[in-house]
């Protein structure tokens, strides 16, 4: 037991803790804040609390509890929302009320829900970490799989199939130090990651219905994404398109450091979307990490662990999960504020040194891996992030750092947001490291000209760019007609194929087949355009045809109608472009 | 109970006083010998000449408390000045009386009137709203203003800060909200709370007037901090001003639109405590925990399930030099639901309100519009707007260096497009109370220039039944 010497705002100083080891838990004062050791220095501690320190005295009491930071891990994650620290968000509200009153503790995950437990290991058998002693349909989404806990080995002893609660035993594994007793949840610290075996490549894309980022900017499953952009450029609508139309299994969602209403936005329409594989309700496979901007700043830099080891657990168990941090910078900045409360040398704009370091740790996290298991299942965690440069400047360290460890990266534009081109991800700054790993598969799954398409029509976009640059000089009209059909497809291209409306309900989300139809259809059109022109026909001309508005409406071709409407989309371009340039030709 | 937050154990029967100040610098005093001051708790220091004025512990170790003095430091000496703990934090007494008065930035009486006489005193730095707890926005807010109905709808219980710069007005933009908003069909259980901060006594006494004007001010609370007043009451004038609205919604089921203005001359006081504290800056000198401080205010604006009423805040920032990446603008732009831009160069055309629809969004619109709630096309003519507009002002830039002769038929129109959507949507009478249908009426006969095959944002059907037919089409 210790006692408070120095509070400055989350900083709390504590002399007469000489037994607490670095991030140790410790709770302050009389209302027992928890707060987390962050530095020691004799018998000396700084504390880094989670909860707001007003009203916290020099001489008051603190005392650690010998356990780093961690999370509970077992059924009844799923459909949950925390605060940065695990904290049930409705329990508290339900003991609490509508606002977080301090030194509230809850358990994680609910004591008394029964869950219905199948065992599948045999009694006497040898298992070892990761191993699968049996199952708990968790919601209808997900089968939650009880595993051995890391670093737990010897020969199962006991396993009983009936209801339990998470605290309840049930069974037991013999090892070499003794008996351990096994439960249906277990506990890992947040800021060590979950072990694996091995780490594979990446091969298969997370698909998120999403055509600038499918067909352009793809991410594989277990890879890491960024997406930096200044406010109101449309970084939280494509995260939260992500979490509801990526076809990962799990989708743990970090609201780090934003808005409330954000929040509240997720909660009021997830329960009510449907996966679209399943048909079920998007939030069975959802679980919400909720620390909004004026709740503590300590709590904020602790969320980004407390979501990354929910879904490492949830990999562990064969899964592919997908989680959304947003707003990286926000953690960050929590980190910037507690290391000037410690005094800390900065490093740049005030970020402590160690700021690129955190980072990449962050993002090492994700992969697709081999699991620790006997039968070697693999799953995945891919990261994606969303990046708040101020001023929307991408020099600034957040941005810098993220970039350097990243591997895909979403350029958000202010310019394209503020003509509502959504989303607003700049297609020439834009890149994926990925996109070369995934060709086999978008190949094999999709067509083989895939590739082709993807890289004719990035082309087109660059190619448009450059032209651009002449018609701010010249004027359109100087320009050979060739190169106005250019202009043309691209156009196509930005306002028919990358412009997404989540707003709308078709165009929110578009198979990786539909893609493919539509990209076939406009770079199809630009083939024949450049074919007729060449025969005499005119730009102004082929701007005409009724197939034109066809084409830019394809977005809205239901998916259960794809082959037989684009078949005739196709027909018709096929055959009034030949009309036009029969017409044309002859005169 | 709402918002307040959990009082420090009162462990103390009788507050100590203190004649032990060691150093006074800025608005800050250190206090020695202070057994154990706890963090937040608000002091009352007593100057030489047995004028009084308040304070609040920012840092408490053994031996040493540092006080944030609210207020100016002047007169006070280490000698005989005295400071007592009071073992509170900062509170605001609350009651129905507080509609119709005018305070201090410190929540005392400004008007003659008498003190608040209430039982009830609330803590102004509230515990954080549970997001679980929160009701997503979804009523829309009707302001009379074509390019924030249409282009940016502002909704009940969303934050929407005005952006704009020195000389441009705001103010007037600010004080037609108040006139004109209104909820689309229901009688009104509708109040304001103002909150003045470091504005000129001319640019105050304007809200006062037209407050009084319009008969609003018998439904306002207003709290002034003039740039004459201390600069560390603001530090705590927005808190006290949410902590009103807060009692009014929540406990007295109303609806409230604070207004904060200049937020610009708060981070101005955040800095002034922040560099006399010789604390590490962050941009531009900012303190780096800016960001959160800023949240702790906007982020009192929402609803709460299961209560009637709600808190919408318009803050009003001036950007310095029209600078949007000025910390002060970025980090609340990364707060707030949106922001409603004002723009100089409309302003220099002659347009009013001249709000540049562009850089300007509402990131709860969608909840707001749409059937039932606006109007089935709504989205899809807010979105085909906002491309011709930007289309037509990419032209006109074009324009002026290749001449309007060498634009394409269709880029003529996108011209002629911009144009009449800055003279006759945008613009606007300070005293038109345009209706949503009016606002989207105007809309669809400018947009009714383009060729239906243009119009690739709005759903044929709406084409089929809202275009407006014309006789000659260019």
């Amino acid at each position: 037991m210790g006692s408070v010497a120095r509070v400055s705002g989350p900083v709390v100083i504590a002399e007469g803790l000489e037994n607490a080891k670095m991030f140790d838990v410790v709770r302050v004062g009389s209302l027992g804040l928890v707060g987390e050791i962050i530095r020691l220095v004799g018998g000396t501690a700084t504390v880094q609390v989670y909860e707001d320190t007003t009203g916290v005295r020099p001489g008051d009491p603190i005392e650690t509890t010998g356990q780093a930071l961690s999370v509970e891990l077992g059924p009844g994650l799923l459909k949950s929302i925390y605060d940065g620290v695990q904290r049930p968000l409705d329990v508290l509200k339900q003991n609490l009320g509508d606002f977080i009153t301090r030194g509230f503790v809850a358990p994680a995950l609910n004591e008394t829900t029964r869950w219905e437990f199948t065992p599948t290991a045999a009694v006497g058998s040898k298992v070892g970490p990761g191993a699968i002693l049996g199952t708990v349909q968790e919601t209808p989404l997900i089968l939650h799989k009880i595993m051995v806990p890391p670093g737990v080995e010897g020969t199962l002893e006991a396993l009983r199939a009936g209801s339990f609660t998470i605290r309840e035993e049930i069974g037991a594994i013999q090892g070499p130090s003794g008996r351990v007793p096994l439960f249906l949840a277990q506990k890992w610290v947040v800021r060590v990651p979950r072990p694996v075996r091995e780490k594979l490549a990446p091969g298969i894309p997370l698909i998120t219905g999403q055509r600038v980022i499918d067909t352009f900017f793809p991410v594989a499953k277990g890879g890491t994404a960024c997406i930096p952009g200044p406010f109101g450029s449309g970084k939280t609508v494509t995260q939260q398109q992500l979490a509801k139309w990526s076809d990962s299994d799990v989708v743990v969602y970090v609201g780090c450091g934003e808005r409330g209403n954000e929040m509240t936005e997720v909660l009021a329409t997830f329960p009510s979307l449907q996966d679209p594989k399943s048909k079920r309700p998007l939030m069975e496979r959802t679980i919400l990490i909720a620390n909004t901007s004026n709740m503590p700043v300590a709590a904020r830099e602790a969320s980004v662990y407390t979501g990354i080891t929910i879904a490492e657990y949830y990999r562990d168990m064969g899964y592919d999960v997908a989680l959304m941090a947003d707003s990286t910078s926000r953690w960050a900045e929590a980190m910037r504020e507690i290391s000037g409360r410690l005094e800390e040398m900065p490093g740049e704009e005030g970020y402590p040194a160690y700021l690129g370091r955190r980072v990449a740790e962050f993002y090492e996290r994700a992969g697709r891996v081999i699991t620790l298991s006997p039968e070697g299942r693999t799953g995945s965690v891919t990261v994606v992030g969303a990046v708040s440069p101020p001023g929307g400047d991408f020099s600034e360290p957040v941005s810098q750092n993220t970039l350097r460890v990243a591997r895909v990266f979403w350029a958000l534009d202010a310019s394209l947001a503020s003509r509502r081109h959504f989303p607003s991800i700049n297609w020439l700054q834009s890149y994926s490291l990925y996109a070369g790993d995934l060709e086999p598969y978008y190949q094999a799954q999709v067509a083989k000209e895939f590739g082709n398409l993807r890289q004719k029509a990035l082309e087109t976009l660059q190619k448009e760019a450059e032209l651009q640059e002449i018609v701010q000089l010249v004027g359109v009209d100087a320009l050979p007609e060739r190169e106005k059909g250019i202009l043309d497809v691209a156009r196509m291209l930005r306002e028919d194929y990358l412009q997404q409306s989540a707003y709308d309900d078709v165009d929110t989300y578009t198979s990786i087949t539909k893609q493919y139809r539509m990209l076939r259809a406009i770079l199809g059109f630009g083939d024949r355009e450049q074919e007729a022109i060449g025969k005499g026909a005119s730009v102004t001309q082929l701007q005409g045809l009724p197939v034109r508005q066809k084409l830019s409406r394809m977005k809205w071709i239901p998916e259960a109608d794809l082959k037989a409407q684009f078949d005739a989309v196709e027909n018709e371009m096929r055959d009034s472009v030949q009309t036009l340039t029969a017409a044309s030709g002859g005169a | 109970m709402a918002a307040g937050g959990a009082t420090p154990p009162k462990d103390r029967a009788v507050p100590i006083e203190y004649r032990t100040i060691d150093r006074v610098s800025g608005p800050l005093l250190f206090v020695r010998d202070v057994a154990n001051a706890a963090y937040g708790e608000i002091v009352e220091i007593q100057l030489p000449n047995g004028e009084r004025r308040q304070g609040q512990v920012l840092d408490s170790r053994k031996g040493l408390a540092i006080v944030q003095v609210f207020g100016a430091t002047m007169g006070m000496n280490v000698e005989q000045t005295s400071v007592k703990f009071l073992g509170e934090v900062a509170q605001l007494p609350v009651s129905d009386e507080l509609l119709g008065r005018v305070f201090n930035g410190l929540g005392e009486p400004r008007d003659g009137g008498p003190k608040i006489a209430s039982e009830q005193r609330l803590e102004i730095v509230g515990n954080s709203m549970n997001p679980y707890s929160r009701e997503e926005p979804s009523e829309f807010i009707q302001t009379g203003i074509s390019s924030i109905d249409v282009m940016n709808t502002l909704v009940r219980g969303q934050k929407l800060p005005i952006f704009s710069g020195a000389g441009l007005p705001h103010n007037q933009i600010a004080a037609q909200l108040v006139r004109q908003a209104k909820l689309r069909d229901s009688s009104e259980n509708f109040a304001v709370v103002f909150a003045a901060l470091g504005i000129t006594s001319e640019e105050a006494n304007f809200f006062l007037k037209e407050f009084e004007s319009t008969g609003a001010l018998e439904r306002a609370v207003v709290f002034l901090n003039l740039s004459s007043d201390p600069s560390m009451e603001r530090v705590i004038t927005p808190r006290m001003a949410l902590t009103a609205a807060e009692f009014l919604a929540y406990e007295r089921d109303m609806h409230i639109l604070v207004i904060l203005t200049d937020m610009t001359n708060y981070c101005e006081a955040l800095r002034e405590v922040a560099s006399a504290r010789e604390e590490v800056p962050g941009r531009r000198g900012y303190p780096g925990y800016m960001y959160t401080d800023l949240a702790t205010i906007y982020e009192r604006a929402g609803k709460i399930h299961g209560r009637k009423g709600s808190i919408t805040q318009i803050p009003i920032l001036t950007m310095p030099a029209d600078d949007v990446t000025h910390p002060i603008p970025d980090l609340t732009g990364y707060i707030t639901e949106g922001q409603i831009y004002v723009s100089r160069d409309l302003q220099r055309r002659g347009v009013y309100p001249p709000i540049d629809v562009l850089p300007s969004l509402s990131r709860l619109m969608n909840q707001g519009i749409g059937k039932g709630r606006t109007r089935d096309d709504h989205r899809g003519v807010t979105d085909q707007l906002f491309a011709a507009y930007a289309t037509g002002k990419d032209q006109r830039a074009l324009s002026a260096i290749v001449g309007e002769e060498s634009l394409t038929p269709i880029d003529r129109i996108y011209l002629k497009v911009a144009d009449r959507f800055e003279a006759e949507f945008v613009n606007q009478r300070p005293d038109e109370d345009r209706t949503i249908d009016q606002s989207l009426a105007i809309a669809w006969d400018i947009l009714s220039d383009l060729p239906d095959s243009e119009l690739k944002r709005i759903k044929p059907e709406f084409i089929q039944k809202y275009r407006v037919a014309r006789a000659a089409r260019p």
